[in-house]
């Protein structure tokens, strides 16, 4: 086995340290978000059918929500310590537990694809608009990340049904089809146009910049390929503001949108955290804010060692 | 005995394809507009359950294609002459989808664990009318003290606490339906899952994926499964009713039930005569707080309500898919004569100029305005109908504020009687009986937001619970009406619903009822 490398071990305590940091934080969210939820007013059994009092008082009982607010708190934060999100109010057949697994996996793989996509084509489309600063091709890119950027994705996903779907019937209007590929491709890109138009207009401006730097600018004075140039010197300096803006992009994607889901009417999780606020669901919403929060954490913390990895500048004392 | 099992299967589903004549799967797309919170017939409360809910399972009675009431689980009842004991003789021959036979003992169980007060149904009070219900449900007797007997294996008696003239309609609704005991207790809380979920109707649960779909396939062990001709239903539910158009458009769905109202013009055009309207017994109204000045003068309820135009609110708001409403109860229940307020057959003109009479007797003018303000839950439509009121009594000189919040906080704020003047709710029936909206205007009932109370009001309603003859029953509910709801405006009727559906032209056996009810075993697909 090999000894590790000092780099290596202090990389390791770097990570655990962040790890460690990340319990009080993930505390004070829950915290904040469970007290946060009961001052909204109305509770998950007030409906247009009202409920008698004696029924309603047997489902507080039920759920435990007649007792003191602080005895509800330390009852969840002891389940949650055990990995129990308990149940849902407004799904009774499921626990949150399971709602969030199976959403998670959906919306995990349209968020991961959608993300892929738009970092590449992103960062491609950016290194070709900056080799052409001011030309047509440039042009070009910064119209498609304005358009990207500005048209909102609930008027992108119906149209894309008018068009592909109704016109040209090359894909499904909606629905999650089990899987199949051809329901995946309007979420996907639907998903994918506003990231991609920032990825692009990003790298454009950090790939400018780059190239005027000085340390460029001697490699091209020691005759140095253009291809050698421009991917190992010039493009490793200009991805960091992407991996900076990847990392909270990765969290909020993999974790669903509302909007895309509900017009593909697609069985992810970014549905849960609205229904569940609306409906009240304690439970459903805490779930949520738990995950996200969890997912922000270890996507900041993956940007902070890929940052070190590209830039020999950082260091992780 | 594995391999015995799958050659059985085999053989019995060649069978059922054999005896429909066809070899590929009918497979019905149904558009529901929610997902159901459960698929515990004890723990729902929505229409959209009990759309799914009806196909799974099978109540004593149940609602034919036309929402007539028809012998269900129950093959043939005997009423005492007093109308206070139920026998019925239920159905020789019935299964559970796992074979065992349906029992009185699972109807004995399934209706004290609705009452039992560690269940929490939400829709315990619908078996209100069965002795000791109310009781068993508030903690204060047992379960096994409810008035339900198992006098064998095949017969089921209930007794009532007065005679209930509604009670065999009520039996169509999913919180009377039956679970089955043996496997509710070997499942426990986990019953209800696919796989799991053992039911007695046309179909059983195959998979429920919460925002995708619910797929039951039929039950070969149904007693009529050789009448049932749709092989797999899957409910999907369309929270987006815009992408619902299209994916019927698509064939993605063969029916919805729900439009965007506001396309109804273009819908219509596109789609014909598969665009389905017609009334629906349901009413949305507005409630005054009653118990506060200004809106204890019952002349300056009536005068807001005059100077309402509910044909404008029918037509331009809800493009024809709701009707104007001057009662509580809708038309469509035979027997029972609906009592309108005095000005329904009035012009809208003359409404006007009697409420703007009362208005300035009342003292109300340019330098001493009413103001007014209506609360509403979130919805387009309810935002429309709010401004358009709002638009409406200005001439007047009224000035309304509107206040919009989300359906929690609405209810939340209505059922702990927090301060408002003006607050909008709805009602559908759970069965049809006038005494299901009247209920809610009785002195101290859960959904009276207007904290309406009348001793005159309540008297009606009990005289009609004790009456001897149906005729004489309605003919007391009827006077309630005409009391709490055309004298007194306990609520403040505005339109009454209508359903507006979608169903494909490929459908066949889809009777439009004022129930809204099309149970699947019913229709077939071409």
């Amino acid at each position: 086995m090999a000894v590790p490398s000092r780099q290596g071990i202090s990389m390791l305590r770097y990570v655990l340290r962040r790890l460690l940091t990340a319990i009080p934080t993930l505390f004070v969210i829950v915290t904040i978000a469970f007290f946060l939820m009961r001052v909204a007013p109305g509770g998950p059994f007030n409906q247009e059918k009202g409920l008698n009092p004696v029924i309603k008082a047997n489902l507080e009982r039920v759920f435990h929500l007649d007792e003191p607010l602080w005895r509800q708190y330390l009852y969840y934060l002891q389940n949650l310590l055990q990995g129990d999100f308990g149940p849902s109010y407004n799904l009774p057949d499921f626990t949150v537990g399971g709602l969030l697994y199976d959403g998670l996996k959906v919306s995990a793989e349209l968020g991961g694809y959608a993300l892929a996509l738009a970092l590449i084509l992103g960062t491609a489309l950016g290194v070709v608009a900056a080799l052409n600063q001011n030309r047509g091709s440039d042009y070009a890119v910064v119209a498609l990340a304005t358009a990207g950027s500005t048209i909102p994705t609930f008027v992108i996903a119906p149209l894309f049904q008018l068009f592909f779907a109704l016109t040209l019937h090359w894909f499904p209007v909606g629905g999650w089809g089990g899987g199949a590929f051809s329901h995946k491709v309007g979420p996907v890109l639907t998903l994918m146009l506003p990231q991609l138009a920032i990825v692009a207009r990003l790298m454009r401006g950090s790939m400018i910049e780059s190239l005027h730097a000085h340390h460029i600018r001697t490699a091209r004075a020691l005759g140095l390929s253009d291809y050698s140039v421009v991917i190992r010197h010039a493009l490793r300096g200009a991805l960091l503001p992407i991996i900076s803006y990847a990392g909270p992009a990765a969290a909020a994607l993999l974790t669903g949108s509302v909007i895309v889901e509900t017009i593909f009417q697609i069985p992810g999780i970014g549905r849960y955290f609205v229904d569940g606020a609306l409906n009240r669901d304690y439970t459903l919403v805490m779930g949520t804010v738990v995950l996200i929060a969890i997912f922000t954490v270890l996507f900041n913390l993956i940007v902070d060692i890929l940052y070190a990895v590209i830039d020999p500048r950082v260091r992780y004392d | 005995m594995n391999m015995n099992f799958k050659s059985w299967l085999v053989g019995t589903t060649m069978l059922v394809m054999g005896t429909t004549g066809a070899f590929a799967e009918v497979v019905f797309n149904r558009g529901n507009s929610a997902d159901p919170e459960s698929l515990d017939p004890h723990k729902t409360s929505t229409v959209y359950e009990a759309h799914i809910l009806r196909d799974l399972f099978m109540g004593l009675t149940i609602h034919n294609a036309k929402a007539e009431v028809e012998p269900g689980a129950a093959e043939s009842w005997t009423i005492s002459p007093d109308g206070k004991v139920y026998t019925f003789k239920l159905r020789a021959g019935a299964t559970w989808s796992d074979g065992s036979p349906v029992t009185a003992n699972d109807f004995v169980f399934s209706w004290q664990r609705i009452c039992d007060p560690a269940t929490a149904a939400e829709y315990a009070y619908m078996l209100a009318p069965v002795m000791n219900a109310e009781d068993v449900t508030a903690g204060k007797k047992k379960p096994d003290e409810l008035g339900v007997k198992a006098v064998d294996d095949m017969t089921f008696e209930v007794t009532l606490n007065a005679p209930t003239p509604y009670f065999l309609e009520m039996l169509t609704h999913q919180a009377t339906y039956p679970v089955s005991k043996a496997n509710v207790e070997a499942k426990g809380a986990d019953f209800v899952k696919p796989g799991n979920l053992v039911s007695n109707g046309a179909y059983t649960l195959a998979e429920f994926v919460p925002n995708d779909h619910v797929k039951a396939v039929k039950n070969p062990k149904f007693y009529d499964a050789a009448n049932v001709k749709i092989d797999v239903v899957n409910y999907i539910p369309t929270e987006d009713r815009s992408t619902a158009m299209k994916r019927f458009e698509a064939g993605e769905l063969d029916s919805n039930d729900d439009i965007p109202t506001e396309q109804l013009t273009d819908l219509k055009a596109k789609f014909g005569d598969q665009v389905h309207l017609g009334p629906y017994l349901g009413t949305y109204y507005y409630v005054y707080k009653i118990n506060k000045a200004p809106w204890n003068d019952v002349k300056l309820r009536h005068a807001i309500s005059q100077a309402i135009d509910r044909d404008y609110l029918a037509e331009k708001v809800w493009q024809n898919t709701m009707i104007p409403a001057y009662s509580f109860v809708p038309p469509g229940i035979s027997g029972y004569e609906t009592r309108t307020t005095e000005y329904a057959e009035m012009s809208q003109i003359d409404r006007e100029d009697a409420a703007k009479k009362v208005l300035a007797d009342l003292g109300y003018g340019p330098d001493k305005p009413l103001k007014m303000e209506i609360r509403y839950n979130t919805s387009e439509n309810h935002k429309n109908t709010a401004v358009a009121i709002q638009e409406q009594l200005k001439p007047l000189g009224v000035e309304v504020t509107l206040l919009n919040t989300d359906t929690k906080t609405h209810y939340g704020h209505l059922e702990q009687h927090g301060d408002f003047d003006v607050a909008r709710a709805g009602w559908i029936a759970d069965y049809k009986d006038p005494s299901n909206f009247l209920d809610l205007c009785k002195t101290g009932a859960g959904n009276n937001y207007s904290e309406y109370s009348s001793k005159e009001y309540d008297d009606f309603l009990a005289a009609g619970a004790a009456a001897a003859s149906p005729e004489e029953r309605m003919k007391n509910l009827s006077d309630a009406e005409a009391v709490g709801v055309a004298r007194d405006l306990c609520v403040l009727p505005l339109l009454y619903y209508g359903f507006h559906t979608v169903v494909s032209s490929k459908l066949k056996g889809w009777e439009d009822n004022v129930m809204d009810v099309h149970p699947t075993r019913f229709l077939s697909k071409e």
